[in-house]
């Protein structure tokens, strides 16, 4: 078993470099450590200067999102013996810009998700004195998988098309505004088209698929995208052959 | 609470950005599809859009060759028999057959289909895409043998 385990980190020393640098670190080799465990060590044992976001270490909140050679993942659901006997290169996640060492600039991931309008949205809310909004089991498991997005990232580092094309809303915006199109409290269908419709919406997606095989939560973002793509185009016919139907 | 918790650390973070030097930008290379089998896999199901476009083109000269009459027509059907036209053929053959079955295995992912409670399987759905293949080749199959 080995005792120890090199990694490799992206450093960006944005405040007084301005190119990148990988430094390497030697940490202990525990069968129990997640890569997160090891960027610890590292920042508290060996060198307090390194930057990275993490918060509840469960795969919850979505935060330690990073490229492990060249693949993004959670870092708190990576473990280490994946990748012996080393080296472990570690980086920000890709098609997001780097603030500081593994730490990303994420306000045009944000700006995207807003577009989509990820809320229930009513032509009328109802008087609370009519009670709540009924929603059976069956109506829940229609978009249950694609709520259970936590805004991580990965798919969006994993997506070459947001890569070469930045315009693009992206995987996790698409999936969201599905689980919102696809709650049967929600009106709010065609608002939603009128953004994912446009040029920088659905149809930059040629599926490539990756967003699906590195979601965390098994949301399949490409799935999303590809059905929301066949509703559009029923739509387009429905509306040419039934010009006369309720739109 | 994880959203607002999001929210807040990406203005910090511009804040800081802004303050504290700039971004670094990584750009995606051309070639980035060449380091991982799925993307080549991706790429050349892609590619082999051409091959589909060019059978299309070739039953479009097809057409305007029965239209031009017997005698170009003609010409036409003994261009497809030249040693380049079956190779082209025999070649985009693969590529079409590789560009049907890599569809008709993602079918599943744009078709979700309700049953009462049940959704119907992935796999049904892709096993129904290769039975109406069958069914059509069968069909052309059976009316060019007995036309």
């Amino acid at each position: 078993m080995a005792e120890s385990i090199t990694l490799e980190i992206f450093r960006y020393l944005s405040e007084s470099e301005t190119k990148p640098a990988f430094q390497t670190y030697e940490v202990p080799f525990r069968r129990d450590w997640v890569i997160l465990d090891a960027l610890n060590y590292i920042k508290d044992n060996l060198d307090g200067t390194l930057s990275f976001r993490w918060s509840c270490r469960m795969g919850v909140c979505g935060s330690c999102g990073m490229m492990v050679d060249g693949t993004p993942v959670l870092t708190c659901a990576t473990f280490m013996e994946k990748f012996l006997p080393g080296p472990i290169r570690v980086e920000p996640l890709v098609n997001f810009p780097a603030v500081r060492d593994l730490v990303i600039e994420m306000d045009d991931f944000m700006g995207k998700l807003s577009r989509v309008k990820p809320w229930i949205i009513r032509d009328e809310e109802k008087p609370l004195s009519q009670g709540e909004y009924i929603q059976t089991p069956a109506q829940l498991h229609d978009y249950k998988q694609y709520s259970m997005c936590i805004n991580c990232m990965l798919c969006y580092a994993a997506c070459p098309i947001v890569g070469l094309e930045p315009g693009f809303v992206g995987p996790a915006a698409i999936a969201l505004a599905q689980r919102y199109n696809l709650d049967n409290r929600d009106q709010g269908k065609k608002e939603r088209m009128e953004v994912l419709s446009q040029d920088d919406g659905i149809y930059e997606c040629t599926l490539v698929g990756e967003c699906s095989v590195v979601c965390p939560k098994s949301v399949d973002p490409a799935g999303a995208i590809q059905r929301y793509k066949a509703t559009t185009a029923m739509e387009w016919w429905k509306s040419l052959l039934l010009p006369w139907g309720k739109k | 609470m994880v959203e607002v918790v999001i929210t807040s650390v990406g203005q910090e973070m511009s804040e800081y950005s802004r303050r504290n030097g700039g971004l670094y930008q990584r750009r995606t290379p051309i070639f980035w599809w060449t380091k991982k089998w799925s993307n080549v896999k991706f790429i050349t199901r892609e590619l082999t859009s051409v091959f589909v476009a060019g059978y299309a083109l070739v039953l479009l000269f097809q057409i305007r060759a029965l239209f031009q009459g017997p005698e170009t027509y003609a010409n036409f059907l003994e261009w497809l028999k030249t040693p380049i036209s079956i190779t082209l053929h025999a070649v985009g053959f693969l590529f079409v057959l590789f560009h049907s079955i890599t569809w008709f295995n993602l079918a599943p992912k744009a078709m979700v289909i309700r049953l009462g409670k049940k959704t119907v399987p992935g796999s049904l759905i892709a096993a129904s895409n290769y039975a109406a293949w069958l069914v059509v080749s069968g069909l052309i199959t059976w009316i060019l043998a007995f036309s």
